[in-house]
């Protein structure tokens, strides 16, 4: 189904309902877990076509948008007002704000200025039934509980939200951004926890290994990066002029002590446009090394991340597969990607199986198995990694709460014998 | 009654976790969460109601029950990674000794609640009581991570992890943050914190109210980057005058950059206060709150701030008021008649301003709710919500309100 209004989306939801249908909301399906992918009995509600921002307050900083707008869409329309919407997927120029909400999506610069919950602050949500409801208030703090907050990263399993407010945040005046190159990922990292000890919070912190940086400069998304590095690191800081200029100073110093080999440094809008394009792109790039690619999504914390990575490395070497790192190093999210042909279908078990010691690794550091693609239907089977029996039985039971009949988003998240009415 | 129930629960918890309180109650003091998990089973298997107590300082203990619950035995700090900058905490930990441990390990959990520093953690989560660092640091959800919850049926949920970023299922934890206990007992947090600050700085101008607020929104718009941007009224800030309070904290030369712009082309004047003065500001103006009985907090825009106040004054009096003119938000303390406190409330709601009860007495709390009416279709779903984390109920918690004044 296509709905094109806020009307018909809610005369389709409600015909589903009283038919008794299964239905997946979907945005652009960019997602990368599976969350927006429908089986044979379900039908999809496709709701790119409500692509209107409604309002935007630049004097309350706050956009009404409906959820089929595009991410990048949102942020080109606060601009001349000197405002922005913070959370940049990669993928923000396709993905829409509906599933960013649905998603709990992030990007790389949620370090300083917080992942999607951090940013909505109202929803009016259709819900399975067919009933609508107002969550969260215009300003943030809630008439009741936090439902904004449970809502977002439901996965489309709780409702859809037709109406979205955003909170809107003011441009920095000043951005600089470094570029460091090291021999090895191990001394990337540690210049990492060295940043981030020192108390600064860059606006974003995002690594790239040798196998992605080769990827990035065979492309036509070439950046400049060096081929020869073991990674690199781009780090990015904003603020008021003065600040920046001395905190990039003290960030230049602990990239060279931590054994940067070199650190380029982009001030003007074109220069950080091309340092940040490689990084932006590093997906597609990796189009070019083989046909399919798995992206994987984990998080440890930023102390495991040497370790971590070796390990990776390892299981990479260990099953004959080409492993590539590009990913938020300042918040520990991991997105480690495999290059493979599916067609190959020893080839294809050895990723699902590399993927499974993957998970279990970072989890084993004390992590956990996304932090910004979801669970969808593709970590599923690892939800037990990180929740006991009685906390998944708790999530089925909050889910019954918003869709009593289980319709929405059907056999995602969590797996279904773990609902009490399955033990 | 009282006295079965303290005899079966010593019998179950033994001599030293269980006491009387004041009024010969009795008073479980659990140092596990299956302690606690084990006095909920007991007490939603026997139709007991039970209180949740933190230090009794911020919240009375008088909500009627059959039993209190006290956290205050829950108070390990479990694990504190500094490189990682995350903690592991018991709930019952009070904030200022956390803050003590932090700052020795070179972190800093960036809330400043209202209250004592005798507050638990578990009491500022529950309450969802920030303090002036919401305006550039966020509001208490921002901080926490994950936590362990036990039920009211005795069952352990445990929400969220201990990284920074983590979507993997429902996020849990919100319901938590600024539920009042009302969908169960934290009794474990996971916190993301943030480097000490190597400069902390605040200035404070006096002055009429108008005047401060002109000032602070003209700082807004001039994009200043301060972690506390507060307005106090005089009987806060213990003042003869209104009192602007700006605090910024980061870099050395990032704050003294910002402490310059804030003080060019300013129409009032700024009196840079030394590090303990402006602890001591900061602190006062926190346990400020609590010469009254009864706080509430408004979620006003900035825009909205100037006439809140005004409504506030004339509809009650000026209190002890601490307001954000940069973010929003409006803290009220004092003492009021219930009938009154409700007309606000229908008043703050007419102009789409919720009202939060975030302390007062029971008689108070049961009467008005910690939030009152919900917005349609809304109130079906929180007392679905109640019923998942504490069937029948067994925690005595008053969020809707409704009993006779």
């Amino acid at each position: 189904m296509l709905p094109g209004t806020r009307d018909e989306v809610i005369a389709v939801v409600r015909v589903l309902h009283g038919t008794g249908t299964p239905w997946v909301a979907r945005g652009a399906g960019t997602g990368l877990s599976g969350g927006a992918l429908a089986s044979d009995d379900s039908v999809l509600v496709v709701l790119t076509r409500l692509n209107r921002i409604i309002q935007l307050d630049p004097v309350r900083r706050r956009a009404v948008v409906e959820p089929g707008v595009v991410n990048a869409r949102l942020s080109e329309a606060a601009l001349p007002h000197g405002l922005a919407y913070a959370p940049d997927p990669s993928s923000q120029s396709a993905c829409t704000l509906g599933g960013n909400v649905a998603e709990n999506a992030g990007g790389p610069h949620c370090l300083k200025y917080g992942v999607t919950t951090n940013h909505v602050v109202e929803l009016e949500v259709l819900l399975p039934d067919g009933s609508l409801v107002k969550l969260g208030s215009p300003h943030g703090d809630a008439w009741g509980p936090d439902l904004v907050g449970l809502f977002v990263g439901s996965e489309g399993m709780f409702g859809i939200a037709l109406q979205i407010t955003l909170r809107l945040c003011p441009l920095p005046p000043a951005i600089q951004t470094l570029l460091a190159d090291f021999v090895t990922v191990r001394a990337a990292s540690e210049a990492v926890g060295a940043i981030i000890a020192a108390g600064i919070v860059p606006a974003a912190l995002e690594m790239m290994d040798q196998e992605c940086i080769r990827a990035v400069e065979a492309s036509i998304y070439a950046a400049g990066y060096p081929v020869d590095a073991g990674a690199v690191l781009l780090v990015e800081l904003d603020g008021q002029p003065a600040a920046v200029t001395a905190e990039s100073a003290q960030v230049e110093r602990l990239l060279a002590s931590a054994g940067a080999r070199g650190v380029r440094s982009a001030s003007t809008p074109l220069e950080r446009a091309r340092l940040w394009q490689g990084r932006k792109k590093a997906f597609g790039a990796m189009g070019r090394i083989a046909p399919d690619l798995v992206v994987q999504d984990a998080v440890v914390p930023r102390s495991a991340l040497p370790g971590v990575l070796e390990q990776i490395g390892a299981i990479g070497r260990t099953h004959g597969l080409r492993v590539s790192n590009v990913f938020h190093a300042g918040d520990g999210n991991l997105h480690p990607n495999i290059s493979f042909d599916h067609r190959d279908r020893e080839l294809a078990d050895r990723v699902h199986q590399a993927s499974r010691e993957i998970m279990a690794v970072c989890v084993a550091a004390g992590g956990s198995i996304t932090g910004e693609h979801g669970v969808g239907s593709d970590k599923l089977e690892y939800m037990p990694l990180i929740f006991d029996a009685e906390t998944l039985s708790a999530m089925c039971d909050v889910r019954r709460v918003f869709d009593p009949a289980q319709r929405a988003n059907p056999r995602k998240v969590i797996p279904v014998h773990y609902c009490r009415e399955w033990r | 009654m009282n006295d079965s129930i303290f005899m079966r629960l010593r019998h179950a918890f033994g001599e030293t976790m269980v006491e009387r309180d004041r009024d010969g109650r009795p008073r479980v003091i659990p140092d596990s969460a299956d302690g606690v998990a084990e006095l909920c089973a007991l007490a939603h298997g026997n139709g007991w109601r039970v209180r949740i107590e933190g230090q009794s300082t911020w919240m009375p203990a008088d909500a009627p029950a059959d039993v209190a619950l006290a956290i205050r035995g829950l108070a390990r700090i479990v694990q504190l990674a500094p490189a990682d900058l995350v903690a592991t905490v018991e709930a019952g930990v009070p904030v200022a000794v956390l803050g003590h441990e932090l700052s020795a390990a070179g972190a800093w959990l960036a809330i400043d609640p209202p209250g004592r520093p005798e507050r638990t953690i578990g009491s500022v989560v529950a309450t969802g009581t920030a303090g002036p660092l919401r305006h550039g640091l966020g509001p208490i959800r921002d901080h926490i991570l994950g936590g362990t919850i036990v039920t009211g049926d005795g069952r352990v949920i445990k929400a969220g992890g201990s990284v920074v970023k983590n979507v993997a299922g429902y996020d849990l934890t919100k319901l938590q943050v600024g539920g009042f206990g009302a969908f169960g007992v934290l009794t474990q947090l996971h916190l993301r914190l943030r480097a000490l600050p190597a400069r902390r700085v605040t200035l404070i101008a006096r002055g009429e109210r108008d005047l401060l607020t002109h000032q602070a929104r003209a700082l807004t718009e001039r994009g200043l980057v301060a972690s506390s941007l507060e307005l106090f009224s005089p009987a806060l800030a213990a003042e003869a005058e209104w009192v602007l309070a700006l605090e910024l904290t980061g870099t050395e030369a990032g704050v003294e950059a910002e402490v310059t712009r804030a003080m060019e082309g300013a129409e009032t004047v700024w009196t840079r206060l030394a590090p303990d003065a402006g602890a001591t500001f900061w602190h006062s103006t926190a346990r400020g709150a609590l010469a009254a009985p009864l706080t509430f907090r408004l979620g006003v825009f900035p825009d909205g701030l100037d006439e809140m106040l005004d409504l506030l004054a004339e509809r009650l009096d000026t209190g002890l008021v601490s307001a954000g003119p940069g973010q929003g938000l409006l803290r009220w303390s004092g003492d009021a008649p219930v009938e009154a406190l409700r007309s606000v409330r229908h008043l703050a709601a007419e102009r789409e301003i919720p009202l939060t009860l975030e302390r007062g007495p029971w008689t108070v709390r049961s009467a008005l709710g910690h939030f009152g009416a919900y917005r349609e279709g809304v109130g079906r779903l929180v007392s679905k919500l109640r019923s998942t984390f504490d069937p029948d109920p067994t925690f005595a918690v008053a969020l809707e309100g409704g009993a006779d004044d």
